[in-house]
């Protein structure tokens, strides 16, 4: 069952001393099924936040709608299915953690006891039940994201909506909110987030969005946007005599690389493989690993951004 | 209701947090009983002087904390963006505005009390008597600050706190002055120079109809200034304030 879905949705502002109008978000057409994690990426200024503002009520479409769990996002009563956490996001600082998530709690009315239980739970999930007290303006950065995820949370949320929620954490903090977004998964929420962290999104991404200049470039299941073709055979081979290495080097797509006894080459297709090992294998050689390369998010990320069509900012 | 009143007590709790309107609310009780050194003054006009002086300064301390908390306020949420987590909460954006609003009445309406209290002991302690008048000169003064914290609020909905403290500041100069630039357009200017007068006098917010001080100091009758009109107006004009206010950010984007 689709649960966000986006149709047309267009986003244009005026800038500059004559009001240009410039489109930061182009006709896009987006479905997220219920409990996915979908990944939205893209480098910074490709039109995530807005997309994610649009969804939220933020902003207003230039064209399009968007729909979440079925109603029109202008609908606010769609919101008490969603829980939201904005990119680095700025709380009132005079609060303390659990005053901040009554607050939140007030506003979609979850009753007073219901709360309390609620705002125990959550701060012992995100690990702040003995910073409960303690007012904001004394988190650190990392505790900030934490009780800021606690807020987005506090209503029990169908769909969670998350812009840039590993951005500026550290290794840890990161593990911890891939954990957290992996909880949501397994209790049957949605989670629709954005990044420009590949990694996180190979770690955890059921789907994937990648947004270039405004335009959604690709979507698709992860293994679809990579691929099953093969970029390269990689061999680890030890004990070359002179005339193995006098081989090695001609069959290699790229320099061989020594590291202690091991060598590392790379070899074009399947056929080219099973031929270098047979020969080697012939000469005394050990074959420890025959890995074919497939290639990673990262590099079909770059490889997109880089197109020359995708490089400037589209203009209506 | 209960989300309006979560964002008017979050808003009240954010102001009482302030170690700034503390110094705002000390400076104006130690003003208010500098007005003791007034009390001296002869020929019976020492406890007048005190009144006026005094009532004075809750005017002026009140429209301070009203203008500079309110130009703030919409546009401090927006600003360091915690507007984000509440707009996308199901909530619509009237009911924002309207929290944000009531909280600082609120905290406007205990600074009032507190000051109007202040003057009030102070005047215990010289005559031996409680003044409940002032009490009536107070509530109008914390009515005409309702009108101009929906004019602050206005203009911060679209405007800079800068921008907008000179916009409330000079409205409210004008509304004070408005019944005399009305008698000044009816004495001097021309047919033209009349009915723009005349326009601008009912659109401008007529805070001078607030101003009960001289009657108070002077012991006159209360009974025609404080009437229920005068409330009536001064709540329709917030209303239609707040209104407009609410009608300008419905539209806004929070880029």
């Amino acid at each position: 069952m689709v649960v966000l879905k986006t149709e047309g949705l267009t986003k244009e502002y005026r800038s500059g001393f004559w009001l240009t109008r410039v489109r930061v978000l182009h006709d896009l057409n987006l479905e997220v099924c219920e409990g996915e994690i979908f990944g939205y990426l893209g480098p910074n200024g490709a039109g995530k936040t807005t997309t994610l503002k649009l969804l939220m009520g933020l902003i207003h479409p230039t064209a399009g709608r968007a729909w979440i769990p079925g109603r029109d996002v202008s609908d606010v009563a769609v919101k008490a299915k969603v829980g939201f956490l904005p990119e680095n996001p700025s709380f009132y600082d005079y609060l303390t953690g659990r005053e901040f998530l009554h607050f939140y709690g007030e506003l979609f009315g979850i009753p007073y006891r219901e709360r309390v239980k609620r705002i125990e739970e959550l701060l012992d999930k995100v690990g702040l039940s003995k910073a409960g007290g303690l007012q904001l303006r004394k988190y650190s950065k990392g505790m900030l994201q934490r009780i800021g995820l606690a807020q987005a949370l506090i209503n029990d949320p169908q769909v969670v909506v998350l812009d840039e929620p590993m951005s500026g954490l550290d290794p840890v903090g990161r593990k911890e909110v891939r954990d957290l977004i992996l909880d949501l998964k397994s209790r049957g929420k949605t989670v629709f987030f954005s990044t420009h962290i590949v990694p996180d999104v190979e770690m955890i991404c059921d789907r994937v969005g990648i947004i270039v200049a405004g335009q959604l470039i690709r979507v698709g299941p992860l293994e679809d946007l990579l691929g099953g073709e093969v970029e390269c055979i990689e061999i680890t081979a030890s004990g070359l005599d002179e005339a193995a290495w006098v081989q090695v080097k001609e069959w290699s797509i790229r320099p061989p690389v020594e590291r202690g006894e091991k060598v590392f080459f790379a070899v074009k297709t399947e056929k080219d493989a099973s031929r270098a090992v047979e020969l080697l294998v012939g000469r005394g050689v050990s074959i420890h690993a025959v890995l074919p390369q497939r290639p990673t998010l990262e590099e079909h990320f770059l490889q997109e951004v880089a197109r020359p069509e995708h490089s400037r900012r589209g203009r209506p | 209701m209960s989300k309006v009143q979560a964002i008017a007590l979050n808003t009240f709790k954010e102001a009482v947090r302030d170690r700034v309107l503390y110094a705002i609310l000390a400076f104006a009780i130690a003003m208010i009983a500098s007005t003791l050194a007034l009390a001296t003054i002869g020929a019976g006009m020492g406890p007048k002087i005190v009144r006026d002086v005094g009532l004075g300064f809750i005017s002026i301390f009140g429209v301070i904390i009203a203008v500079f908390i309110g130009i703030g306020l919409v546009h401090k949420e927006i600003d360091r963006r915690t507007i984000y987590t509440i707009i996308s909460k199901p909530i619509h954006r009237w009911q924002f505005l309207l929290g944000k609003y009531l909280g600082l009445v609120l905290t406007l309406f205990v600074n009032v009390a507190v000051m109007t209290g202040a003057l009030m002991v102070l005047i215990f302690s010289v005559e031996g008597v409680w003044d409940g008048r002032l009490g009536a000169a107070s509530a109008m003064i914390f009515l005409e600050l309702m009108v101009i914290t929906g004019i602050a609020v206005l203009f911060s909905s679209f405007s800079t706190p800068a921008l907008s403290a000179i916009f409330t500041l000079s409205f409210f100069a004008i509304g004070r002055l408005l019944e005399d630039v009305m008698l000044f357009g009816d004495l001097y200017a021309g047919p033209l120079g009349r009915m723009v007068i005349r326009g601008l006098y009912y659109v401008l917010p007529n805070l001078g109809r607030f101003n009960i001080s001289s009657e108070v100091v002077h012991g006159l009758p209360l009974g025609e200034v404080v009437s229920g009109m005068t409330v009536l107006y001064g709540l329709l004009y917030t209303l239609a304030l707040l209104s407009l206010t609410a009608l300008i950010f419905q539209r806004r984007d929070f880029r």
